[in-house]
């Protein structure tokens, strides 16, 4: 038991470690401020910055839009159907249902609704495939923080003569800022390190982002394509790529942990 | 500007919320229902017992057979699930029974990290030490030459992918037993070890069994990690060495070719079709078990 336990924890130590070794080496301040210069892909000069932009600004707009529809769901399963539980558990039952869909799934129906909407592939279509793909994450994780709200603060702003609605955006997110925050930045971050959904929507260019409409470079994306290169330098160039897309998840990792624990202070306790 | 009064900022957020609610309600009919729409053009003209079973796959002659592909999925799961089902249960009870508090406290950013590390990068790893491990070490132990592209390395990268999902699923389960079970059997004269095998372990069995079902049905789906290490050969496998293909990785590798013939996009799309019916299938089972685990 204890075996298999420390064992765990090496592997994760043993993966971080060689994402380090092998990235460090290749990284450079070039490679994080250029965009692919002529030939990139054959060893030639140039960065991925446009596919540090293009996952940045994919992930921001799905994390967007995934809270403007989750919250409101989160907020009414909690504050609106508090006596019906069993319709609750119907729609967090299906919640699950969709969660546990693999993303490569969401690539192909976001694939079909690009044609059927007939857009091109674009930024504008990875952000809505990715959205679909994070909306359960979201609710879900809001739904654990809002369910644990203490009745009997409800009851207190309901007696003080407010709508549900009230009780919904102003009680119940402020009392659960921490978790909301927790909530999307664990969004932002599968949004962030997701490839298969992307890959058939989001399409890839050496160009930085500039409008919803065109295609747009994701990190994982490009780690893929630059190890499939048989060009050794391109290889590493990977390696370096892995490094910065597991930096900045292990950042968003750490920040919602910090900002968490901040804003768990404005609570009120009972 | 006209502000808008209570009643009327109630309706608006009331009519944001139902919208809200219905699409997200409505989200898995509609995926179900795009993807058998788009995949309609190859079940009309195949019998599904002949795409789902033949073994040849030539798209350009119109030959759809997706036995290969679903035997090197189920190959890959399996295996995954074999390597890691042992280590996580092990993990999960010393965790909960055997340490002090403290001790989960590392334990659950390690958890979540591993979660949020992208499948992409878990790739990566495995390319850099999963394949050449097998390549150089086990290949010639078991005196086979092999590239290290296989089967084997696609399981042994999935088995620890999986990990975070199953073993965060375990630690609540056992933390779900009540702490009056154990003492009452402690009590009784039993030792720990006894306690935990006669009593815990068969009080939370149906939570065992769906959190590794849980497991399960993330492994099939797994995209990424899998494509990069798992070979992508076309063919059945016949040992754990040999190369093999995956469903998820079939739709990623061909998402370029695809629109050159109709059928191909088709085909895809019942890949995609087929993946999810058995997540969903998978996830509905284990919520039964889950449902059968709440009731005691």
């Amino acid at each position: 038991m204890i075996i298999s336990t420390y064992f765990i924890l090496l592997i994760l130590v043993l993966i971080i470690f060689s994402i380090f070794a092998k990235g460090i080496k290749a990284i450079s301040w070039e490679m994080l401020t250029s965009v692919p210069s002529g030939g990139y892909y054959y060893g030639k000069g140039g960065g991925i910055l446009n596919a540090i932009l293009g996952s940045l600004s994919l992930a921001f707009g799905a994390t967007l839009l995934a809270f403007i529809i989750g919250l409101p769901v989160a907020l009414y399963m909690n504050a609106f159907l508090v006596q019906k539980k069993k319709l609750v558990g119907v729609i967090r039952f299906i919640l699950d249902l969709v969660w546990g869909i693999p993303s490569i799934v969401y690539g192909a129906f976001g694939f079909s609704m690009m044609i059927f909407l007939g857009i091109q592939t674009s930024l504008l279509a990875g952000i809505l495939t990715v959205t679909l793909f994070i909306l359960p994450i979201m609710i879900r994780s809001m739904d654990e923080v809002l369910r644990t709200i203490p009745t009997g603060l409800i009851e207190a702003s309901y007696s003080l003569g407010s709508n549900k609605s009230e009780v919904a955006f102003k009680i119940f997110t402020r009392q659960s800022v921490s978790g909301i925050i927790t909530a999307i930045l664990l969004s932002f971050g599968r949004a962030i390190g997701d490839a298969a959904s992307v890959l058939f929507t989001a399409g890839y260019t050496d160009n930085l982002p500039n409008s919803l409409m065109e295609p747009v470079a994701t990190l994982p994306l490009s780690i893929f394509f630059q190890l499939a290169s048989p060009v050794p330098e391109v290889q590493n160039r990977a390696y370096a790529s892995a490094l910065v897309l597991t930096l900045i998840i292990l950042i968003v990792s750490v920040l919602s942990r910090g900002l968490g624990k901040k804003y768990h202070k404005t609570k009120i306790n009972f | 500007m006209y502000i808008l009064n209570r009643n009327q900022r109630h309706r608006v957020n009331y009519t944001w919320m139902i919208i809200s609610l219905l699409l997200v309600a409505s989200l898995p009919f509609l995926l179900f229902s795009g993807l058998y729409i788009k995949s309609f053009l190859l079940l009309h003209d195949y019998r599904l017992s002949d795409l789902l079973f033949s073994r040849e796959w030539r798209p350009g002659s119109g030959k759809f057979g997706f036995y290969p592909f679903i035997v090197g999925s189920i190959w890959v799961t399996l295996l995954a699930m074999l390597f890691s089902a042992p280590v996580c249960l092990l993990t999960a009870i010393y965790v909960t029974h055997y340490t002090k508090k403290r001790f989960l406290r590392i334990m659950h950013p390690a958890i979540d990290i591993l979660a949020g590390i992208p499948s992409v990068v878990y790739g990566v790893w495995g390319i850099l030490a999963i394949v050449p491990f097998i390549s150089n070490y086990l290949g010639p132990l078991f005196g086979v030459s092999t590239l290290g592209y296989s089967i084997l390395a696609a399981a042994l990268v999935l088995s620890i992918m999986i990990v975070p999902f199953v073993l965060n699923i375990l630690i609540e389960v056992f933390q779900a037993v009540p702490k009056e079970l154990e003492e009452a059997t402690l009590s009784l004269g039993a030792t720990k070890w006894q306690a935990m095998k006669h009593v815990i372990l068969k009080k939370s069995l149906p939570g065992i069994i769906a959190a590794f079902g849980f497991g399960l049905a993330r492994a099939f789906g797994e995209t990424m990690a899998v494509l990069m290490v798992v070979g992508n050969v076309v063919k059945l496998p016949k040992s754990v060495f040999d190369p093999g293909y995956t469903l998820p990785a079939l739709i990623a590798n061909n998402y370029g070719e695809m629109l050159s013939i109709p059928k191909y996009e088709s085909a895809l799309m019942f890949a995609a079709l087929i993946l999810l019916a058995v997540s969903l299938f998978f996830n509905l089972i284990m919520h039964f078990f889950i449902a059968r685990y709440n009731k005691y």
